[in-house]
């Protein structure tokens, strides 16, 4: 009944974060329930981790289909199909980064329970930021995210290399803040509010403001601070260091999760406030991508650990998402979506198949570990050679129709070139995922790998990602049909 | 014509999908099971696809059991199946030597036969896509997809010294090409967009649009260049001695006998339907290039002291008459063409069979290692010898009927290119009859060559089929010929009414005069 008289804001408020609030309290009792369990028993705070994820996500999609469109506390929080897409996507991300970290941190010796109360507090500031409505609540959701995953990386803790990346990635990650930091204060300089959509009504009424000096530098700072998240060349020092000391789940999390939480703001402020700016960016987006995506590519061949070859090829699939993002338009953004959520599940795949694989104290982590693989272990390895030929996008997968799309977005908008640029440098990238496959199955085994530890959850979590990244190439109507229903708010 | 409720060419083109999924339930040691799952899946396959042949209208250029049903939404990408008489017989020629490559690898490959009858037939799955998609994205998905068993079999199963870089090499170059023409893709997709307001990768609508001169151009090179690698032509043939030689068999015969024929298959399909000017621009460039190839591979071929490189380096030449066909770009070059492409098919075939058998026997493929081998095994003395002339082009057998008739289609539109290629013809006698003189005649010089066995009942019936058609389509090659017809003539059409070379209604006269032709003076 009060929820239907008029005039009762808070409660329509906490409805706009429902799916948020779920996973904080969820986060919260973990952390409480934590206290009452032995040191190796920590298995029902994972379960408990779930359930929460599993009903934020019920919710997620109840609101999504209901087509809510609303602003919330204060005009903070935006909330429409977009950002509920991405809400969605978060959490799927962080349910199987859960499920196969929980064998993992038992054989680890990590299994504490503030690595699940970190891991939904994380998600929590990834659905935050994509809910952001003004540059305020991007910077808070974008530090609760950082620093939850500051003491992740490190979680290893008595491993040197993860306290390194841990240090390495909290300094630039710091750094960083500061420049998205400046960058909102200029923008606030120069337009006078930290509101998304005031920031582009401002834009668009105050013509002589297209060549402030003011906004353009603002602009720029935003484009760094966001680059270092989404780790674009060259604000890409960290990645391959911090992805190989943290512990592998946590890298997979990271490749995923803090990627597309960095993009849906990302596409969110330049897409929606900054567009009458485009021309100004577009070229230094064109840069940007071209770089990220040959770098990306050309060093991750000569990579031996396989975590650093997949940091390097993670950071190469931010520049295809740049290159639709250079492009622009709205089979631009719907192929982002789609890419987002073929990347997510294949990369997060592969990251399976390197956890399980590497067993403990990852001794078998570089890719000649895998010589032989594919006879002896042959499901993972199937699983495995489709994760790497969806990553170079060969069809009939999901990698493929996300990389297709992209490039239909470009050729679409003229760029040509970029395009170009683009398909040369997935060709590269082919040799290196193909190396993998080639490893496994044409070499002869160096070293007895032995049993490897499958335990119910990561086989739950690789038949996810293998049979989402297959029916998502064969059968992409639905998908792309619900990225295109999630952008239509934007465009 | 549907089958329990499917068509036709999607039973044909994912039944042997069905095959694998029964496999991968079976334990791997259960070799005979496995080997005779996909046996039992080629065949009936192939016997499914005979009902094509048997249904065949004649009389149509259209293309036939056709289905069409959306696949991607909203994007204009359907599933369009349909085949006429270019495509007909290499469907055919593809379910056929499956089925032989089946019965031929049963004792060849000793370790981890599941894995390669899992690759065998998703590659025919492949295979049979290319030939039947009419939608470009289709089309597309396929052409890849033939890349990954393919690329196993040469890694996982072949001469273990160097399969790893052929098959990389196999991958990364053909994927090169195929790139770029996902661009060019896009580019004809929005284009049509552009014109019609309607987003459509089906070929057919695609084939309407008129196409500036200075994008076709582009386009053009960018389809070649994905085809031109396929096929391979000169400069482009750099892959191909490497994966021949490197890969089973088996491989060497699906790799020559129908992957090859994608490539020129591409050019007939894509490139001179969808661009006619720029067509008409190449043709003197493609067809340079042909003829180098045939020159340049028959030359490399005399030198070579490896069998099997010998007749990798022939494809070469080989395709080269292809092409050179295909770019005449009249009746009698485009059927000599296609005709070729199965006549290589049954003949390189065959040759890579022959030599994968005395590879068994002796594991060596080097020339210098044999000599009067015909003395000791007659029979397979005298099968390599049809199957040598066969490749030659001797009258009666039917390399000579594709020659002819590109050599008669080239001279007609350019004298000076069949007087080279006729050159070609006369380095293959040299290279193939000097490589049999100096494996099967003369004295037995190796000591181990001497208690070598005679083809075994299995190799006989491997090699019979093959033997076959190389006579049916030497003394009467109508059958095939006849069902080309309408597919070329209405090709060669659309190539002339778009560069307005001819006017509709004289395009339209095409299909009436001269209704009996070259063929029947053979």
């Amino acid at each position: 009944m009060k929820m239907m008289m008029p005039i009762v804001p808070p409660i329509v408020n906490l409805k706009s974060i429902l799916p948020e609030l779920v996973v904080v309290i969820t986060a919260l009792v973990v952390l409480l329930f934590d206290l009452a369990l032995a040191k190796d028993k920590k298995t029902p705070l994972a379960i408990l981790s779930l359930l929460g994820l599993a009903i934020s996500l019920i919710f997620s999609i109840f609101m999504w289909r209901e087509g809510v469109s609303a602003y919330a506390f204060n005009q903070l929080i935006v909330i429409d199909r977009f950002t509920l897409f991405f809400n969605a996507l978060f959490i799927v991300a962080s349910f199987i980064t859960l499920l196969i970290s929980i064998n993992y941190l038992r054989e680890e010796g990590i299994n504490y329970g503030e690595y699940y109360t970190l891991v939904l507090l994380a998600t929590v500031g990834m659905m935050l930021m994509a809910k952001a409505n003004d540059l305020i609540m991007v910077f808070l959701g974008l530090e609760t995210l950082s620093i939850s995953i500051y003491v992740l990386v490190g979680f290893l803790r008595t491993n040197v290399k993860s306290n390194e990346s841990s240090l390495k990635y909290f300094l630039l990650g710091a750094f960083s803040s500061a420049f998205l930091l400046y960058g909102i204060a200029l923008v606030y300089g120069a337009t006078g509010t930290t509101k998304l959509p005031d920031i582009a009504r401002y834009i668009e009424n105050t013509p002589h403001l297209l060549s402030n000096p003011l906004l353009l530098a603002a602009v720029g700072l935003l484009i760094v601070g966001f680059g270092f998240k989404v780790a674009l060349v060259p604000f890409h020092m960290w990645t391959p260091d911090v992805y190989e000391g943290a512990p592998t789940s946590i890298t997979a999390f990271m490749s995923v999760g803090v990627k597309a939480a960095a993009f849906s703001a990302f596409l969110r402020v330049f897409l929606s406030s900054f567009s009458a700016l485009r021309a100004d960016w577009t070229m230094i987006l064109w840069i940007l991508a071209v770089l990220t995506m040959t770098l990306g590519n050309v060093v991750a061949i000569i990579q031996e650990n396989i975590k650093r070859m997949l940091a390097y090829s993670s950071i190469a699939h931010a520049g295809y998402i740049l290159v639709a993002m250079t492009a622009g338009g709205s089979l631009a953004t719907t192929s982002i979506i789609y890419y987002l959520m073929a990347y997510t599940l294949m990369n997060l795949g592969a990251f399976a198949v390197v956890i399980l694989y590497g067993k403990k104290g990852e001794e078998n982590i570089l890719i000649s570990d895998y010589a032989g693989a594919g006879f002896k272990y042959p499901f993972l390895s199937v699983a495995m050679t489709i994760f790497m030929f969806s990553l170079a996008g060969i069809p009939p997968l999901a990698g493929f129709v996300g990389k297709f799309y992209i490039f239909s977005a470009a050729v679409k908008q003229g760029f040509i070139w970029l395009t170009i640029i683009a398909v040369l440098n997935s060709l590269v990238a082919v040799y290196y995922y193909l190396r993998v496959t080639v490893i496994m199955y044409m070499s002869e085994p160096v070293k007895e790998v032995g049993h490897l530890p499958f335990s119910v959850s990561m086989i739950i979590a690789l038949f996810i990602t293998t049979f989402f990244t297959l029916h998502m190439g064969i059968l992409p109507s639905s998908y792309l049909q619900l990225a295109r229903e999630s952008i239509a708010i934007l465009m | 014509m549907s089958i329990l409720g499917f068509d036709i060419l999607s039973v044909i083109t994912f039944l042997p999908l069905l095959g694998i999924l029964l496999i991968i339930g079976i334990h791997k040691e259960k070799h005979g099971v496995i080997k005779g799952i996909t046996l039992l899946t080629a065949l009936v396959n192939f016997i499914i696809s005979l009902i094509l042949y048997r249904d065949f209208n004649l009389t149509t250029h259209r293309f036939q059991f056709t289905t069409n049903v959306p696949w991607i939404r909203g994007y204009g990408i359907n599933y369009h199946v349909g085949i006429d008489g270019i495509s007909l017989f290499l469907i055919l020629l593809t379910t056929f030597l499956t089925v032989i490559s089946v019965i031929a690898c049963w004792k060849d490959i000793k370790e981890k036969i599941k894995g390669f009858m899992i690759c065998l037939l998703f590659l025919e799955t492949g295979m049979i896509g290319v030939f039947v998609s009419l939608d470009l994205f289709l089309f597309y998905i396929f052409w890849e997809v033939v890349l990954i068993p393919m690329y196993l079999l040469i890694g996982v199963w072949g001469a273990p010294a160097r399969r790893i870089y052929a098959a990389v090499k196999f991958f990364i170059y053909t994927m090169f090409g195929s790139l770029l023409m996902l661009v060019a893709i896009l580019v004809i997709y929005f284009y049509n967009y552009s014109v019609t307001g309607m987003y459509t990768f089906d070929i057919e609508q695609l084939y309407q649009l008129s196409i500036p001169y200075g994008t076709q151009i582009w386009l053009f090179l960018a389809f070649a260049l994905a085809f031109a690698i396929k096929v391979p032509m000169f400069p482009f043939h750099t892959w191909l001695p490497d994966a021949h030689t490197e890969a089973p068999t088996v491989g060497s015969v699906l790799l020559a006998a129908v992957l090859l024929k994608m490539g020129t298959y591409g050019f007939l399909r894509f490139n001179l339907p969808l661009f006619p000017e720029a067509t008409l621009k190449f043709v003197p460039l493609i067809s340079v290039l042909a003829l180098i190839g045939i020159i340049y591979g028959a030359m490399v071929c005399i030198v070579q002291k490896d069998l099997k490189r010998l007749i990798a380096f022939s494809s070469v030449s080989h395709l080269g008459f292809v092409m050179l066909g295909i770019f005449a770009l009249n009746i009698q070059g485009l059927e000599g063409g296609i005709l070729q492409m199965l006549n290589h098919g049954f003949s390189t075939g065959a040759l890579f069979l022959i030599v994968g058998m005395i590879y068994e026997r002796r594991h060596t493929r080097m020339i210098e290692e044999f000599g009067g081998l015909s003395k000791v095994m007659p029979v397979y003395a005298t099968i390599f010898m049809i199957v040598t002339l066969s490749s030659i082009g001797l009258p009666g057998l039917n390399g000579f009927v594709g020659e002819f008739l590109i050599l008669l289609g080239t001279f007609k539109s350019n004298m000076v290119y069949a007087v080279f290629a006729a050159l070609g013809v006369i380095l293959a006698a040299v290279y193939m009859l000097w490589m049999f003189q100096r494996v099967m005649f003369g004295e037995v010089t190796k000591e181990e060559n001497r208690k070598l066995k005679d083809l075994s009942l299995r190799e006989i019936i491997v090699l019979l089929p093959l033997i076959f058609f190389i006579f049916q389509i030497g003394v009467y090659p109508k059958p095939f010929l006849s069902r080309m017809d309408a597919s070329v003539r209405h090709l060669i059409a659309q190539v002339e009414l778009k560069v307005g070379k001819k006017s509709a209604e004289e395009v339209r006269m095409v299909y009436v005069i001269d209704p009996d032709r070259v063929k029947q003076g053979k």
